[in-house]
């Protein structure tokens, strides 16, 4: 057991858990951060993903300790109903989801990469949401909705 | 979420703060459940409080016994009960999937939520909105008939200058009023009342695209799912199952795990912890020494299809026989045959199924991502040895819901480990318990033949499906002998046998369609048992009936399309067919290209019927056959399930029929050995990634009005891998009748052409 530190959507929180823990049991159950979800725990659909220091992170396979001093971002730290992060505002308009359990993982992904890529085509959002699991089969909509976020983005909307 | 004990209906209602019930009022469905034996348990059917509640502001609250997985169901029933009751849709709520608050009909099941679901609360809200108009027509002085309604006021007179609101009508009151119920439990439960619903030319919310109300919560992070469920002092869990499938428990270590605690019945193994990821530990580091099944029970996925060929037939049924076929055989000028193959499939939803179960002295409770909780709630009963009535089912959404995935299993496995630990428990599966242990979609072998004359008529023709039951486990949980707790526990087995034939109106003369079951690979505890999976048997069998069609247009040099429009017999299904060709702008068949190391291009059509609803399907594809791969870029749908309720959820259940058809028809495959599964994970069971998605869907709805809705959320996906499969045949003269359409399979079949 350790106290491992760190923020959390722009909070000072701590854990005392087992420092090799997977980061998602730590937000999940000690922090009660429901939106990152069990998907794989293998790092192979996304689910999981948070943010790291703005990055995308498959929080299933990292350890606790390793985000100790760091800044992490969940969904509802990404964004809120009152202030939707421009890919949750063009997520909302599409309608994307179904059953919306992957939905964690599409958005915090895509926000990272648009924040780095504006501008991407098709082609390049394709290739960047590689190995991110949709079972539902919504592809379509998230294509349409990436495309409306980086219009919503274009036009004065946050990337970040 | 939090935890809440069983709790009756009109509790529940208070406790929710939906109703404010008088003092001195009655509560009709639970005094009538008390005391006639002959209902069903929960809420009776025939209380039409069971269905509508009237909130003091005005607004109401239908109470319907399926439920919404993500397509949109929620607010098609919000649009048809607002409908009726003329109230605007943003004043319905619907509750959905709590056996204490709602009518066992059936859960989501075989897209019937609108077509089955909705009709007895149309009618239960036409029902309510008469007597509304009764009350308002005492309370104001006039006749019902001079009364007109708007947004829950009822008014009198051309000026409107008397109204009452339905909250100062009844809200919070109960309507103590009969309807007549059809006796039907589950999917064709309906009742009626005396009001007639309104005539659908005066319909103004139905057929039109309200947003559905489920998306925010998901995208906020705000909603919750089974797997957020927290009952104070729960234990968390994990099953462990055996490594090679039809083992038995020889001996347990139990000093092998830390934090944590075996529990063991009979071959029911889990472990528990007061952590989660101490159970998660535990069940990867308990030590087991199993005893192997006596032989090896799988023929392994690669001689999966000549297993099936050569087992026993354990039931046949004829479904469609008409005409002699024998004879149009033997006076034949040419006989056309040909085989194809289907593999297992797995549900392989998003996540791993998890369940909540609170069981406790006489009652129990049970948080389910179950589509069908009213069985879980029989099912569990029946484990723990209690009335269905002592059992309360909530669905809560899961991670995602196909059909008869793992969440039975996992709701019959948390109720048992509480039962036996005499504390709530949560279980959730690892990967593997979602993709290896999740009961699979039917392997089926299907033999095709024709007889044509000396013009190119077709004079015979057979179709016959031989496979594994699409029911070695049934397709609900309401029996604990069909999950794997049962099994393990050693009930005595429940095995169903039964398939499916294709579904067109294809008008040979002589035609024989039939299904011939083989034996399970292994009866108990066994990972690749079968049972449900989206549109059971639909792309499995049309996938080999749909490309025979096609082999048959091309054997007498008629193009496909025009082949299909000369015997099909339906005038819906002809017209679903023209829809597709002429919005994808098909052309008469070319000559198939044959160009190696070039992208080729081919483009197929595949069309069905799911009962009263008919699709066809144009994919336009490309074929790179250097790597094998096929990216079906553009698909194009003509979709007839009768009147449209939402056309937005309408298309986008559609789409999502073509993408994860799209996917089993291009990579999905359960690989197993002589006795494991080895398709355990995404890596190895992939599905379909961005990368390989559609450019576009395009949609043609034909809104036949005049038909009753027929259901959308499966009938699409039938048609998607015959014409992904026949636009690969117009690509390369290839034909790959084999599924799925691998890039490994691509590249073999294009090397031996």
């Amino acid at each position: 057991m350790g106290t491992v530190q760190f923020t959390l959507d722009g909070r000072a929180v701590s854990v005392e858990a087992d420092p090799n823990m997977p980061l998602l049991y730590a937000l999940r159950n000690d922090l009660g951060y429901n939106n990152p979800h069990f998907g794989c725990g293998l790092a192979q659909c996304g689910a999981c993903t948070v943010h790291l220091e703005g990055q995308a992170l498959r929080s299933c396979v990292t350890p606790l300790a390793s985000v100790a001093g760091k800044t992490v971002t969940t969904l509802k730290g990404l964004g809120t109903p009152e202030r939707p992060h421009p890919v949750q505002q063009a997520y909302l308009e599409e309608q994307v989801p179904q059953c919306g359990y992957c939905v964690n993982g599409w958005i915090m992904t895509a926000a990272a990469f648009l924040a780095g890529n504006p501008k991407a085509s098709e082609a390049q959002i394709r290739e960047a949401l590689a190995g991110l699991k949709c079972r539902c089969g919504t592809h379509l909509s998230i294509l349409r909705a990436i495309k409306r976020a980086q219009s919503l983005m274009a036009r004065g909307g946050s990337a970040a | 979420m939090s935890a809440a004990p069983a709790l009756s209906r009109r509790e529940f209602l208070l406790a929710s703060g939906a109703l404010v019930v008088a003092a001195s009022g009655t509560w009709e469905a639970a005094r009538v459940l008390a005391q006639a034996g002959t209902l069903p348990p929960g809420p009776s059917p025939e209380a039409l409080d069971s269905w509508i509640a009237i909130l003091p502001d005005g607004s109401a609250e239908a109470f319907f016994g399926k439920m919404d997985m993500g397509q949109g169901l929620e607010v098609a029933i919000a649009q048809i009960v607002a409908e009726e009751l003329d109230l605007a849709v943003e004043h319905v709520r619907v509750r959905m999937g709590d056996t204490a608050t709602t009518c066992n009909q059936g859960g989501a099941s075989g897209s019937s939520g609108v077509s089955l679901g909705a009709r007895p609360l149309r009618n239960a809200a036409a029902e309510a909105r008469r007597i509304l108009l009764e009350r308002a027509a005492a309370r104001l002085g006039v006749p019902a008939g001079e009364l007109s309604v708007a947004n829950g006021i009822v008014s009198a007179g051309a000026e409107r200058a008397r109204q009452v609101s339905y909250g100062e009508l009844l809200g919070g009151q109960h309507f103590d009023a009969h309807v007549e119920w059809n006796r039907a439990v589950g999917n064709f439960m309906d009742v009626k009342g005396r009001a007639q619903p309104k005539p659908r030319g005066q319909y103004r919310l139905v057929g039109t695209s309200v947003p559905r109300r489920d998306v925010a919560g998901k995208i906020f992070g705000t909603s919750d799912y089974v797997t957020d469920v927290r009952v104070p002092g729960m234990l968390h869990a994990r099953m462990v199952r055996p490594p090679r499938a039809g083992s038995t428990i020889a001996s347990v270590e139990l000093g092998s795990v830390r934090n944590a605690r075996v529990v063991r019945e009979g071959e029911f193994l889990a472990v528990v912890a007061e952590h989660e990821w101490d159970a998660v530990q535990a069940a990867r580091s308990l030590e087991v020494q199993w005893t192997p099944h006596a032989g090896e029970p799988f023929p392994g996925s690669d001689g999966l299809h000549e297993h099936i060929r050569g087992a026993p037939v354990v039931k046949r049924e004829d479904t469609v026989k008409t005409g002699d076929t024998a004879a149009a055989f033997a006076t034949a000028a040419r006989v056309i045959e040909a085989e194809y193959h289907w593999p297992l499939q797995s549900h392989a939803s998003m996540g791993p199924a998890c369940a909540v179960a609170d069981v406790r002295a006489g009652e129990a409770t049970v948080w389910t991502g179950s589509q069908k909780p009213h069985s879980t709630r029989d099912g569990v009963a029946k484990l723990l040895g209690l009335a269905p009535e002592q059992v309360r089912g909530i669905w809560v959404m899961g991670p995602g819901s196909y059909g008869r995935n793992d969440a039975g299993d996992a709701a019959h496995d948390a109720a048992y480990l509480s039962k036996l630990t005499g504390r709530p428990v949560r279980v959730q599966g690892m990967r593997h318990d979602g993709t290896a242990w999740d009961p699979k979609g039917a392997a089926c072998v299907h033999r095709a033949r024709a007889a044509l004359d000396a013009h190119g008529q077709v004079i015979g023709y057979e179709f016959i499906s031989k496979g594994l039951s699409r029911v070695n486990v049934m397709f609900n949980e309401s029996d604990p002998r069909d999950c794997l707790a049962g099994q393990s526990l050693g009930l005595p087995l429940n095995p169903g046998a039964g398939l499916g034939t294709p579904a067109e109106s294809y008008a040979f003369a002589a035609k024989l369609l039939a299904w011939e079951v083989v034996p399970a690979l292994l009866e108990r505890c066994s990972p690749v048992r079968t049972s449900h999976l989206r549109d059971p048997l639909g792309p499995e069998v049309h996938f080999g009936s749909e490309q025979f069609i096609d082999e048959l247009a091309v054997a007498t040099g008629k193009d496909p399309i025009a082949f299909r429009l000369e015997y099909i017999s339906a005038p819906r299904d002809a017209a679903v067919v023209r829809a597709a060709a002429e919005r994808s702008g098909w052309q008469p068949r070319e000559p198939a290209r044959r160009a190696r190391g070039r992208v080729l291009e081919g483009r197929g059509i595949a069309y069905a019927q799911r009962g009263d609803t008919v699709v066809a399907v144009v994919a336009d594809i490309e074929v790179y056959p250097k790597d094998g791969r096929i990216w079906a870029r553009r698909f194009t749908v003509a979709h007839d399930c009768g009147l449209i309720i939402n056309p937005q959820s309408l298309r986008q259940t559609i789409e999502g029929n073509i993408v994860q058809g799209l996917s089993r028809t291009l990579f999905e495959e359960v690989r197993f050995d002589r006795d494991s599964v080895l398709s355990v994970d995404w890596a190895s069971y992939p599905i379909l990634e961005l990368r390989d998605a559609p450019e576009s869907i395009d949609i043609v709805l034909i809104d036949s009005a005049d038909v009753a809705p027929s259901g959308a959320g499966e009938p699409t996906m039938r048609c998607v891998p015959a014409a992904v499969a026949n636009a690969f045949y117009a690509a390369t003269g290839v034909r790959l009748r084999r599924a799925p359409l691998s890039p490994e399979r691509v590249r073999a079949a294009l090397a031996h052409s």
